[in-house]
């Protein structure tokens, strides 16, 4: 060990004083960001239906007159009034009144099963969703991510070339349609798995073993489906910023440096690759959702997505906008968790929305 | 220099693939006219539920229609609403985008806000609401939606790319001779953004041709207007899976599959083109380097 | 051959980048050898082949660039016959990176991983070549290798965005210097900084150098600052090296018309003024080299037979060599 010379040690910016508020400030302005847009999306909830033209409100009871081939009773002319506004009602009046109604989570009232509160619904639907989705979104980033990772590091190898144009092809099939495939192959010709449903009916429902089984058994196919279409995204983005981020000069560094190849690709390249696809989880998060629904009509799974499917078709616009609403809700609750996961893996954190 | 894009298989294999579809949307009623001479809402009631045979060459559904011509005939419905929706969200991507990427400031705060309320909402159950609420809609309307609510990716690019091209030289000087922004913006900028505007409108296509699938499959279209989503969704309430019907279902299906990947075949491959990084990573780059390190026998 | 003076000796090494079309010679038959703790300086415009020598020196070149003939023979401080590291597999070579050839970049901005700690990228090359040191250990060797180029040891806990430029590339220069390596390849490092920082670095190497005694490759287009900092000086043009001398002699008479050109185009620091003069032209396309001196194009003393033969490295002096077809005329005048 030499002596030390003595150069002044020139004054660098962010001292370990700064570090943390930073990152927190960070998290704070996001915070800030989904609040906002939580705001926006119960506003439209409450704007949309008053902003349709004619009167959507007498247009509906028309049409569950004559599809009922009865009078509506009142209860039910009472929860679509409430739905649309009652047009003596002072505007500014019904908004904080629906503010104060979301706020002790009381949805409305459902217009095909009357008086069932659509919360009830909604609550009975959301746990499979839940279930359904984080898990296919959890495994469908990490797949896709490892995959990229690899296809991306041997760039040009037979993997490469081979997986990535086939994940091209995979990642524009429709959700919905790659369902029907699953559903026809592995239920239908194949009989491997159940062709509707989320667990055994015969099963009484509980945290016991068979039926627990049987959930799994029953959510295989949808999860699948989900994985399969939902993974091509993050697998082409991964590639794509390894292949570019192997370049750096930080990764050739770390290669002269003579550490094994693993530690080069987790620590250097797949660690900085990965930070886009993280932030990129936003954009495609809502499409995973989205997807995500409409597989679960396929499978009639007994999540929200189908609810909504139900509610669409008997025009109960109460729950539709509940299911718009938690979906919302649970998508920005998702990308804050994301957000906060990057702060973590990303000490520089470049504020950009 | 203008053709240098078409170098790549890419890029080559998916114009074509996008200029089929576009013949196929423009002659498909021709074409199921003249060469099928079936009309695609015909019912053979001789042939229900049949099988592709040399008669119906993908079989006939459930009504005894023809499903290769109904096929085709969707072509048109499809890439109708593809076109549309993609017009209108990538005209709202580059009204939004480029004037907060270019001007910045308060106008950027504003719009930068919308822009990301718009990415992070799930928009599919949002478009189910405003379709839902405007009942009986037809292809028209369909892609509106589609184009009002899937504008937001496209416009965070483009406001990312107006930015830097803000701080340009040459925007730079046109500014000091005086030049008034708003057709500076469309004068001088946005000729810049001409080539990530045209993968920008592929990918609005692809995903409006997606949506309308999806909106279709859920029961919301025009049912008298055929389009690959309709088809799938008559095949999913006719429970055509449980019947074993595959032949209704899996060629509307293949073909949005087929067309996104072209799409997405075009975006990669432009991709390739403009980052060399890429480039190098090509099939053949690496075979070709492999070989001449062979020829010399050293490293492994 | 061996000799215990010479850490490094290149011999005939050509590298090519593989295209579509023609392959790209980038490198062609470059030999040099380099004396235990001697700094070699590299000089040449962008596009010389000086970048690609370097990647081929430290084997980190990627596809399409492939080393397709030539020798880089590397002299243990151990007396044991050298290793050819051109010819090593991958898995051997991991032994003398770092230990042996090291490199700092021109960038350490960019050279550094930005989400790791400073600390941590110091200790993963550390206990990559020595199992036995624990974590602990290998941070606190971090720390004061940091000390060692004057950055305050507290700073391995920080990001590399958080440290100032100057500081990032001393901080390079003490990562390169980890392992104890040999020779230590640098790549322009002091582009990235002002130049009081420039100053301040050089100097820093210049005694570390002196004090830890490793040998240095020097890239640069700056003639001017190799003429103050190396031993000698190769210049290389077209992926070859055309004169190769002692800085002094270099200076004072340099015999290639491009060394001449170069020298003149800028104002001398510790000398009277001469007139200044650019090189006319710029660098040719590699992918169609002129025949036979590449420089014929652009040199003001092409003679007949320029643009026909080759002109190799022959001595013009003590230790002084050059490729020029004007040398070996006058030599044979005379």
């Amino acid at each position: 060990m030499t002596a030390t010379t003595l150069t002044p040690a020139d004054p660098a910016p962010g001292s370990a004083r700064r570090r943390v508020p930073r990152r927190w400030r960070f998290l704070g302005r996001r915070l800030g960001f989904y609040l906002a847009a939580a705001w926006s999306a119960i506003t439209l909830n409450f704007v949309l239906p008053r902003l349709m033209p004619g009167d959507p409100a007498a247009a509906i009871i028309e049409q569950l007159q004559s599809a009922g081939g009865q009078q509506v009773d009142v209860q039910t002319l009472e929860a679509i009034q409430r739905l649309f506004g009652n047009p003596d009602a002072n505007l500014w009046q019904q908004y904080w009144e629906y503010l104060g109604q979301l706020a002790t989570f009381d949805l409305g009232t459902s217009i095909t099963y009357f008086p069932t509160p659509v919360a009830d619904l909604v609550w009975q639907g959301l746990p499979w969703t839940m279930l359904l989705v984080g898990t296919t979104t959890v495994l469908g980033f990490l797949l896709g991510t490892g995959l990229g990772m690899v296809a991306g590091w041997r760039a040009g190898s037979r993997f490469d070339t081979l997986v990535s144009p086939l994940t091209i092809f995979v990642s524009a099939i429709p959700y919905f349609w790659m369902a029907l495939l699953g559903l026809w192959v592995f239920s239908f010709l194949l009989g491997w798995f159940p062709l509707s449903g989320g667990y055994d009916p015969d099963l009484p429902v509980g945290f016991n073993g068979p039926f627990l089984l049987s959930v799994l058994h029953y959510g295989a196919m949808p999860a699948a489906t989900i994985v399969f279409s939902a993974f091509g995204g993050w697998l082409l983005g991964m590639r794509n910023m390894t292949v570019t981020t192997v370049r750096e000069d930080y990764v050739l560094l770390a290669q002269a440096k003579g550490l094994s190849p693993r530690r080069v690709l987790l620590r250097y390249a797949a660690r900085n690759a990965m930070l886009p696809n993280l932030t990129g989880f936003a954009m495609a998060l809502g499409g995973v959702v989205g997807g995500a629904l409409l597989t679960e009509i396929v499978f009639s799974y007994p999540g929200i997505g189908y609810l909504m499917y139900a509610a669409l078709r008997q025009r109960d616009y109460p729950v539709m906008q509940a299911v718009f609403f938690l979906t919302t809700m649970t998508v920005l609750l998702a990308n804050l968790i994301a957000d906060s996961v990057y702060a973590l893996l990303d000490p520089r954190i470049r504020e950009e929305g | 220099m203008r053709t240098e894009f078409l170098r790549s298989w890419k890029v080559r294999t998916g114009l074509g693939g996008i200029l089929f579809f576009v013949l196929l949307a423009v002659l498909g009623p021709w074409l199921v006219d003249a060469l099928l001479g079936v009309d695609p809402r015909a019912n053979d009631t001789s042939a229900i539920a049949q099988p592709p045979s040399g008669e119906h060459l993908l079989g006939t559904n459930q009504f005894g229609e023809d499903v290769l011509a109904q096929t085709i005939a969707g072509a048109r419905g499809s890439m109708f609403v593809g076109f549309l929706g993609a017009a209108v969200g990538t005209v709202m991507a580059i009204l939004v985008g480029v004037p907060a990427g270019y001007f910045g400031g308060r106008v950027d705060a504003a719009l930068n806000f919308v822009t990301n309320i718009f990415l992070v909402m799930p928009v599919l159950p949002l478009i189910l609401i405003v379709a839902g609420y405007l009942q009986g809609t037809g292809l028209w309307v369909i892609a509106l939606i589609i184009g009002l609510f899937g504008w937001s990716g496209g416009a965070r690019t483009l406001r990312a790319q107006s930015l830097s091209l803000s701080g340009r030289d040459f925007v730079r000087a046109m500014q000091m001779l005086g030049e008034r922004g708003h057709r500076l913006v469309f004068a001088e900028v946005l000729p810049h953004l001409t080539g990530i505007i045209a993968s920008m409108f592929l990918h609005a296509m692809i995903g409006a041709v997606l949506a309308e699938a999806g909106l279709a499959f859920l029961g919301i279209s025009d049912a008298s207007a055929i389009s690959w989503g309709t088809m799938i969704q008559s095949a999913q309430t006719q429970s055509a899976v449980l019947r074993g019907l595959w032949w209704w279902f899996i060629p509307p299906g293949l073909c949005i599959a087929l067309i996104g990947t072209a799409a997405a075949l075009v975006n990669f491959g432009v991709d390739e083109l403009a980052n060399p990084k890429l480039r190098t990573a090509r099939r053949k780059t690496v075979r070709r380097t492999a070989a001449a390190l062979e020829k010399t026998g050293s490293q492994a | 051959m061996t000799n215990t003076r010479t850490v490094l000796e290149v011999r005939g090494l050509d590298v090519e980048y593989v295209t579509a079309d023609l392959p790209v010679r980038a490198c062609a038959d470059v030999s040099f050898t380099l004396g235990r703790g001697e700094i070699l300086g590299v000089a040449g415009e962008s596009g010389s082949g000086k970048s690609t020598l370097i990647t081929a020196l430290t084997r980190l070149q990627r596809p399409p660039a492939v080393t397709t003939a030539g020798e880089i023979l590397f002299h243990g401080r151990d007396g044991a016959p050298p290793v050819d590291l051109a010819a090593l597999d991958a898995r051997e070579l991991r032994r003398y990176r770092w230990t042996a050839v090291s490199i700092v970049m021109q960038s350490a901005m960019d050279a550094l991983n930005p989400v790791m700690r400073i600390g941590a990228q110091f200790a993963d090359a550390l206990r990559a070549h020595d199992k036995a040191l624990d974590k602990r250990a290998a941070w606190v060797r971090a720390a004061e290798l940091l000390a060692m180029v004057g950055i305050s040891g507290d700073r391995v806990r920080d990001y590399p965005h958080q440290l100032s430029g100057g500081m990032r590339q001393r901080a390079a220069i003490a990562l390169a210097l980890a392992c104890r390596p040999q020779l230590v390849v640098m790549d322009e490092p002091t582009t990235a900084v002002d130049v009081v920082m420039q100053r301040q670095i050089l100097a820093q190497v210049l005694r570390l150098r002196r004090e830890l005694g490793f040998a240095v490759v020097f890239v640069t287009h700056d003639l001017s600052l190799l003429l103050e900092l190396a031993d000698r000086i190769a210049v290389m043009y077209a992926g070859r090296i055309v004169e190769l001398g002692s800085a002094a002699e270099l200076y004072r008479a340099p015999r290639h018309p491009y060394t001449q050109g170069l020298r003149d185009s800028f104002p001398p620091l510790h000398a009277p003024l001469r007139p200044l003069s650019g090189i006319p032209g710029s660098p040719p396309d590699l992918r169609r080299p002129p025949s036979g001196c590449a420089f014929h194009p652009r040199c003001a003393r092409r003679i007949e037979g320029c643009d026909a033969r080759l002109p190799l490295l022959e001595a013009v002096g003590d230790g002084h060599q050059a490729a020029c077809l004007f040398n070996t005329r006058e030599g044979a005048g005379r």
